[in-house]
C-alpha cells in the first residue's frame, strides 16, 4: 500500500485524540478554578453514561444533531455559510406539524406527506437566501441569520394567529397533536427482537433508521455524483468550476436548497416520534449545534455522525454533575473547547499531511510538489472540507 | 536638470536573483541619477517588477549590491526601504474607499499622540505637500468619490509622506486615459523640480520618450541598454532592444493546415465598467493549425481567452467552433462542442489542488465518459484515464492517488495538457502553456502540441514566450489596447516589427 492512506489515518485519528486531551485540560483547569475536582466530576459523567438508558438517551438526542451536522455540512463543503439551519428547521417543524395534523392518511403516506412539506419549507425558506446572494450579491452569512429573526418571528405569529390548536388551554401554545398514522413508531420492538432488553421508560425513537439514510444519500451524492463532484469543485476552487462548465450561480441555488431541504427534517424526529406537535417545548437552536458537530465531524458523513454522538454524550453526561455538586455547565466548556481545539488539530495535522504528502511524492519522483503554504486561499478557515 | 555634484540616488550594481527553476534577474545594472525621471522598460518576464521588488526591500538579491545616495545599503523589508526614502506606488491602487484623502495618506502612520489624532496637522502637512509637488487633490474628499487620476495623486502623496524622495511607479499610465496621463507628467516634472527622484516602469515607448530623463532596458534579466539621452533614440530602437536582435527561427516542419475553419471570431468586442477592453477582434484558426497571440500582457489577451471560453460576456460580434455560432452558449456546452482550455494559472482556473490526481482530471470533462455514468461519476474510469495520461503525457507522480498539490509545476501542467488532450478537442485554447515549467516539461507540452496540431487540432496559443510564439505559430497576431494590430508571419517576422507593434510604436497598417 502506498503511505497516502496511513497519512489519512494518521489525520483521522491523530487530530481527535490532541484535541480531546486538551479540552479535558482545559474543562479540568476550569474544574480547579471554581473549586471542584476535576476527578470527582470526570468519574460522576462516566459513569452516569455507563448504562443502556443513557446510551439509548444519548442515541435519541443525537440523531437530530446529525440531520443538522449533515444539512450545515452541505453548504460547507461548498463554502456556503447555511448559518439559517436554524430557522429553516423550526418553519418546516411548525408548517409540517400544522399540515399533518390537518389530514388524515394511511400511516406511510401520512408520515411521507409531513416529511416531504418539511423538506419542501426547509428548501423554499433556504432559497430565499440563495436567491439574494445570486442575484444581489449578499452574504449568505448575513441573510441567513436575519432570515433567523425573521423565522422566529413568522412561526410564533402564525403559531399563535393560524395554527393553535382550539382545544387545547390557552396557556401553552401549540399546533394539534398528529394523528397516530402521522407518528413514527419506536424501535424497541425491534431491539428487543435482537435480544437487548431494555431497561423500563427507555425508548429508542424510531427516526434513527431516516438519520442513517440520510447519511449515506450525503455520502453518495457528495462524493458519488457528477453534481457532488462540481458542488466539491466549487467549494475547493470557485474559478477553477467555472472554467470547467458549472455554472457557479445556479450551484449557489442547488446547493442552499438542498441544504435546506436537509434542514427541514431536522425537527421531524422529535415532531413524529417524540412530541407530535409543534409547541413551545419543542427543541430549538438545533440549528446552532448543527454548525457545532458539522465543524467537528469535518463534514464527512461518518466524522459528523461521531461528532453528534460525542457532542450528545457530553450533554447527557452533564446530568451527573449537579448531583455532586458541580455546575453542569462544565459540560459546555467541555463542548467548546473540544470543538476549537479539535477545529485547530484539524488544520495543523492537515498542514503535516500535505507537507508529508509532497515529500512523499518528491521522493518517488525526484521533483519538487507545489503545494501552498498555507491552506489553499478559497477554504473559509473553520470549514475544513 | 539633474544635478551632476551629487552622487547618483541609486545604483544596482550586478544584482543576480534566482527563483526554483528561473533566474528573473541575472546582472542587472541600474544607474538613476538624483533628481531625474528614469524609465525602466522591458517585456513581460524581463526582470522589472523582480529588480523593484529587489529595490523596495520585497525581498534580497542573491548576488551583487544596492547603492543608495553613494552609500552601500542592505534593505531587509520595505520598512528598511521607506526608512531609507524609497516609495512605491502600485498599479493597483491600494486605498480605504470610505476615508478621505488626508486620512487615507496618514493611515499607519498618524500624527499626534497614542490617544490623540492630530487631525489640523494632518490636514495641513497632506495640504502643504500637495502644493509643493503640484498634486492638486483635496484633502477633505472621501477618495470613493475620486477618479482614477486623483486617487493616484493619492498614492503619491502616501509615500511622499512617509519621507520618500526616490518614487518608484509600476506601470503608472495603464489605468489612465490620456488627459490623465498628461496630468501625471505634469506632476512628475513637479516632483524631480521639488527634488524627488522618480522611477518609472513601462512597456509604452512614447510616453517613456515623452518624460523621462533616462532610460534602461531590460531583456532576459539582463541590462541591455543604458540610454542616457532619450532624444537619441526612436521607439523603433527601444522596441527592437526589448525584443532583441534576433528572434528565434521557427523549425521548418510540414505544413499542416487545412483550409477548414475551426474557430472563428467575428467583430468580438467586449466591455469592463462600460469601457471597451476587446473591440473588433476578427481571427480564424483553421484545423491544424497554431495561432499565435503576441503582446504585452494587459493588452487584451485574458479578455480575449474568457470571451472564448465562455465565462465573461461579449459586448458584440460572435464566437464560432467548426462553423457553429457558440456565443450564446454555457461554458459546459462550448466544452461539449470539442473546446480544450490550458488556463493561464493552473492553480486558479486549472486544478483543484487538494483533490486527488484522478478526480482533477475529470475536471471540465466530468459529465462525459470516461469520468461519468448517468448521474454518477465512474471512478474507476477516472483512475484508468488518469493512469494513461501519467503514462502517455510522462507526468512524474507514484499513483493517481496523490493530491495535486503534491506534484512540481511541469507535472501539474503535463496532467492538464493530457486532460484536455484526450478528451478530444478540436479547438485548443493554449494561455501561457509553458509557464513557471522547467525546460524538460516546456520540451513535453510543445511536443504535444505539435503532435495535436498534425492531427487537425485548431489551436489558439496566447504567449509571452517568443520562443514559443514563434516556434509554434504558423501565424502570429499581435494585440495591443485590446485590438489586433498586426498579422505576421513567424519565419520572416523581425525583432523591430514585432516590438513596435506590441508597444504601440507603430500603428496597424489598414487601421
Amino acid at each position: 500500500m502506498t503511505g497516502s492512506w496511513k497519512i489519512r489515518l494518521a489525520t483521522g485519528l491523530a487530530a481527535p485524540a490532541i484535541a480531546l486531551v486538551v479540552a479535558l485540560a482545559v474543562s479540568s483547569l476550569a474544574l480547579l478554578v471554581s473549586g471542584s475536582s476535576p476527578v470527582t466530576a470526570f468519574r460522576a459523567m462516566a459513569t452516569y453514561i455507563d448504562s443502556l438508558d443513557s446510551v439509548i438517551n444519548i442515541v435519541n438526542r443525537a440523531v437530530p444533531y446529525y440531520v443538522a451536522g449533515v444539512a450545515v455540512a452541505i453548504g460547507f463543503k461548498m463554502n456556503l455559510f447555511n448559518i439559517g439551519v436554524d430557522g429553516q428547521y423550526r418553519l418546516a417543524a411548525l408548517l409540517a406539524a400544522a399540515v399533518g395534523a390537518a389530514v388524515d392518511l394511511p400511516p406511510v403516506l401520512h408520515v411521507t406527506l409531513i416529511m416531504v412539506v418539511a423538506m419542501v419549507v426547509g428548501g423554499s425558506y433556504a432559497a430565499i437566501a440563495g436567491v439574494l446572494k445570486v442575484t444581489r450579491g449578499v452574504n449568505e452569512v448575513v441573510s441567513t441569520i436575519m432570515l433567523n429573526f425573521i423565522a422566529t418571528g413568522l412561526s410564533a405569529y402564525l403559531l399563535t394567529t393560524y395554527l393553535q390548536d382550539d382545544a387545547a388551554s390557552g396557556l401553552v401554545s401549540g399546533t394539534p397533536e398528529l394523528p397516530r398514522s402521522g407518528q413514527l413508531p419506536s424501535l424497541n420492538r425491534l431491539v428487543e427482537a435482537i435480544g437487548i432488553d431494555l431497561p423500563r421508560n427507555a425508548v429508542l425513537r424510531g427516526f434513527l433508521p431516516f438519520a442513517i439514510v440520510i447519511g449515506i444519500l450525503f455520502y453518495l451524492v457528495i462524493y458519488r455524483t457528477r453534481f457532488g463532484f462540481e458542488l466539491r469543485t466549487s467549494g475547493l476552487n470557485p474559478a477553477a468550476a467555472t472554467s470547467s462548465g458549472v455554472n457557479p450561480k445556479a450551484m449557489v441555488m442547488k446547493t442552499i436548497i438542498l441544504s435546506g431541504m436537509c434542514a427541514g427534517l431536522i425537527g421531524m424526529g422529535p415532531l413524529l416520534t417524540d412530541l407530535h406537535k409543534y409547541a413551545d417545548q419543542f427543541p430549538f437552536q438545533l440549528g446552532f449545534t448543527g454548525i457545532a458537530v458539522a465543524l467537528l465531524g469535518r463534514n464527512n458523513p461518518a466524522g459528523i455522525a461521531v461528532a453528534a454522538v460525542v457532542w450528545a454524550t457530553i450533554e447527557r453526561a452533564s446530568q451527573a454533575l449537579n448531583p455532586v455538586g458541580i455546575p453542569q455547565e462544565i459540560g459546555r466548556i467541555l463542548q467548546g473547547s473540544l470543538l476549537l481545539s479539535a477545529v485547530i488539530a484539524f488544520e495543523v495535522v492537515r498542514r503535516a499531511a500535505a507537507a508529508a504528502a509532497v515529500k512523499e511524492a518528491a521522493a518517488r519522483t525526484g521533483e519538487a510538489g507545489e503545494a501552498p503554504a498555507g491552506p489553499p486561499a478559497d477554504t473559509m478557515a473553520g470549514a475544513p472540507v | 536638470m539633474a544635478d551632476q555634484g551629487r552622487a547618483p540616488a541609486i545604483v544596482l550594481h550586478g544584482i543576480v536573483k534566482r527563483f526554483p527553476g528561473v533566474i528573473a534577474n541575472d546582472g542587472v545594472e541600474l544607474t538613476v541619477r538624483a533628481g531625474t525621471i528614469h524609465a525602466i522598460i522591458g517585456q513581460n518576464g524581463s526582470g522589472k517588477s523582480t529588480l523593484m521588488k529587489t529595490l523596495y526591500g520585497a525581498h534580497r538579491p542573491d548576488e551583487g549590491t544596492i547603492e543608495l545616495d553613494g552609500q552601500l545599503a542592505e534593505l531587509h523589508s520595505p520598512r528598511d526601504a521607506i526608512a531609507a526614502g524609497i516609495g512605491m506606488v502600485y498599479q493597483h491602487f491600494m486605498l480605504a474607499e470610505n476615508l478621505t484623502v488626508w486620512e487615507n495618506v496618514v493611515l499607519g502612520q498618524e500624527p499626534g499622540g497614542p490617544f490623540k489624532l492630530d487631525i489640523k496637522g494632518a490636514r495641513a502637512r497632506v495640504r502643504e505637500l500637495s502644493a509643493r509637488y503640484g498634486l492638486e487633490v483635496d484633502p477633505d474628499e472621501r477618495v470613493a468619490t475620486l477618479g482614477v487620476g486623483e486617487r493616484q495623486r493619492v498614492e503619491i502623496l502616501k509615500v511622499l509622506y512617509r519621507g520618500a524622495r526616490t518614487i518608484i511607479l509600476d506601470e503608472p499610465t495603464a489605468v489612465l486615459v490620456p488627459q490623465e496621463v498628461d496630468e501625471l507628467f505634469a506632476s512628475l516634472r513637479e516632483l524631480v523640480a521639488g527634488g524627488a527622484t522618480v522611477i518609472f516602469i513601462s512597456h509604452k515607448l512614447d510616453e517613456v520618450l515623452g518624460v523621462a530623463d533616462a532610460i534602461t532596458v531590460l531583456r532576459d534579466g539582463r541590462t541591455v541598454a543604458e540610454i542616457d539621452d532619450p532624444h537619441s533614440v526612436t521607439a523603433r530602437d527601444l522596441a527592437e532592444l526589448m525584443v532583441g536582435s534576433q528572434l528565434p527561427v521557427p523549425e521548418t516542419r510540414e505544413a499542416t493546415v487545412t483550409d477548414v475553419v475551426g474557430l472563428a471570431i467575428e467583430g468580438l468586442g467586449v466591455e469592463e465598467d462600460g469601457r471597451p477592453v476587446l473591440a473588433d477582434i476578427d481571427l480564424v484558426v483553421h484545423r491544424g493549425e497554431i495561432v499565435g497571440v503576441a503582446g504585452v500582457e494587459g493588452n487584451g489577451q485574458q479578455e480575449l481567452v474568457e470571451a472564448i471560453v465562455g465565462i465573461r460576456p461579449i459586448a458584440a460580434g460572435r464566437i464560432m467552433f467548426d462553423g457553429i455560432d457558440v456565443s450564446g452558449e454555457s461554458t459546459r456546452h462550448r466544452r461539449d462542442r470539442g473546446l480544450g482550455y490550458v488556463p493561464e494559472d493552473r492553480h486558479r482556473d486549472g486544478l483543484v489542488l487538494p483533490e486527488l490526481l484522478w478526480s482533477n482530471v475529470m475536471l471540465g470533462h466530468q459529465w462525459r465518459r470516461p469520468f461519468a455514468r448517468g448521474p454518477w461519476v465512474d471512478r474507476r474510469g477516472a483512475r484508468q484515464r488518469s493512469d494513461e495520461i501519467i503514462i502517455d503525457f510522462g507526468v512524474k507522480t507514484p499513483s493517481s492517488e496523490v493530491p495535486a498539490y503534491a506534484l512540481s509545476g511541469g507535472n501539474q501542467q503535463k496532467l492538464i495538457i493530457g486532460r484536455e488532450m484526450t478528451s478530444e478537442p478540436r479547438v485548443l485554447l493554449a494561455s501561457h502553456p509553458t509557464r513557471g515549467i522547467d525546460v524538460g516539461a516546456q520540451g513535453a507540452v510543445w511536443e504535444q502540441m505539435r503532435r495535436a496540431r498534425s492531427a487537425g487540432l485548431a489551436t489558439l496559443l496566447i504567449s509571452a514566450d517568443l520562443d514559443e510564439l514563434i516556434g509554434l505559430s504558423d501565424r502570429l497576431v499581435v494585440m495591443y489596447r485590446g485590438r489586433v494590430v498586426a498579422e505576421l508571419d513567424p519565419a520572416h517576422v523581425t525583432p523591430a516589427d514585432l516590438g513596435s507593434y506590441m508597444t504601440g510604436a507603430r500603428a496597424p497598417e489598414a487601421a
